[in-house]
């Protein structure tokens, strides 16, 4: 869903794990999944510290 | 005044019912009999089709500062002239004497139930504020062309005020007011759109049927605090609720969204909690809590201290059909709560 959040005009987008759930993920071990988690919201805080000029999409690694 | 013709009030700031400019201003409400500064061009437009009675004037500022006051004291002026139509402005660029136009005609027909028109340019505030609920045409920036703009108000307000059906907004130039009518079209869709592409492809004009909102850019601020100095809040669209959803937030097509504590807690138990969003399979996110809202890693960033402070309270909605106008509202009081309450920064998960 980031082209929307792009098309819309959110300034910063973080890439998230999908839409059904986007901050974790069935498919991997509760230690795995809470680790994705941990990496998805550290992205948000750096990128909330970042400037930005225009809708930014921040990927996920 | 001869039998069939209406009687019209005028409503005028400061400075087109010549009382002066930004010095005269902060005049209150009042009202002059018969036609009076730009109001002689809504007379001369309207012929004899009606008579402007009455024009009443107030000065920008006063209608601006006290909008409520300015309001309800220019609506009685009016109603003791007793028109069948009020024509307000036009404002055209001016951005306090538009919002007053449009505030005048709305409170104008809820209170005395009279035909109402007012005339902005496209990028007036009170376009935006009063399109759904008045007619606003559409006039230029500044009054080089008067009479010609004038002239569209008055035809469009004299079908109003006898009652007449109004056609599309493009017919009669005012401001799309969002509503949708059924028309039986010349041609089928797939013809119409076949024609339209043909028109795009040669270069010609065309007219799309379903224009696309209109995003305008949002400033980004940079959170200038260090992350171990700021609060930050988590906000969600994603249909978070406490189990039995107190707030009752829609299932679609939301109006309303919650405010839900999360002080004491280190995690969100699954089972105190539940999605109405009808949007997106909810399955795993009811599973956990934490598939859409991280309370679990982010109350771990602030015992850390990484981050500040973890908000310690969420708001959700249901993002899914939710229009634009509802969405921009609850983003807006939601902002203003999370300000009043010394959050920094916001992450918002969305599905």
């Amino acid at each position: 869903m980031t082209p929307v959040a792009v098309m819309v005009g959110a300034n910063r987008i973080v890439s998230a794990a999908g839409i059904i759930h986007p901050l974790g993920s069935a498919d991997l071990s509760p230690e795995d999944e809470k680790a994705l988690r941990r990496r998805i919201v550290e992205q948000a805080l750096q990128a909330l510290r970042t400037e930005v000029a225009k809708p930014t999409v921040f990927g996920r690694e | 005044m001869a039998a069939g013709t209406l009687r019209v009030v005028c409503y005028l700031n400061q400075f087109f019912g010549q009382l002066g400019g930004e010095e005269k201003a902060g005049v209150g409400p009042q009202v002059v009999d018969g036609a009076v500064g730009a109001a002689r061009a809504v007379q001369q437009a309207l012929g004899d089709a009606g008579t402007v009675v009455a024009t009443v004037i107030c000065g920008d500022n006063y209608a601006a500062e006290q909008a409520e006051r300015a309001t309800a004291e220019l609506v009685s002026l009016v109603a003791a002239a007793r028109p069948d139509l009020l024509v307000a402005g036009p404002a055209f660029l001016a951005g306090r004497y538009g919002v007053a136009c449009g505030a005048l005609c709305v409170a104008a027909q809820a209170e005395l139930k009279i035909a109402t028109v007012t005339g902005m340019h496209a990028e007036n505030p009170g376009v935006e504020l009063y399109r759904r609920q008045v007619y606003v045409v559409q006039t230029g920036a500044e009054a080089t062309r008067m009479l010609p703009e004038v002239q569209r108000l008055v035809a469009l307000g004299l079908k109003l005020a006898r009652g007449e059906a109004i056609g599309a907004p493009a017919a009669h130039g005012y401001f799309a007011r969002g509503v949708t009518r059924n028309i039986v079209a010349g041609a089928n869709a797939a013809d119409r759109a076949v024609a339209m592409l043909l028109d795009k492809l040669a270069g010609r004009a065309f007219t799309t049927e379903v224009p696309r909102p209109a995003f305008p850019p949002v400033a980004a601020p940079r959170l200038v605090k260090t992350l171990a100095g700021a609060t930050i809040a988590l906000v969600t669209d994603g249909g978070l609720v406490p189990r039995g959803n107190p707030d009752g937030i829609e299932a679609l097509n939301a109006t309303r969204y919650g405010a839900y504590s999360i002080e004491g807690k280190s995690s969100l138990d699954a089972a105190q909690y539940d999605n109405p969003h009808r949007g997106y399979d909810t399955t795993w996110v009811k599973q956990d809590p934490h598939r859409l809202v991280p309370v679990d890693v982010a109350r771990e960033l602030e015992q850390s201290g990484a981050i500040g402070k973890l908000h310690e309270t969420i708001y959700s909605t249901v993002g899914v059909a939710t229009t634009l106008a509802q969405s921009a509202r609850m983003g807006r009081e939601i902002a203003e709560k999370l300000r009043a309450a010394g959050v920094d920064a916001v992450i918002l998960t969305s599905t």
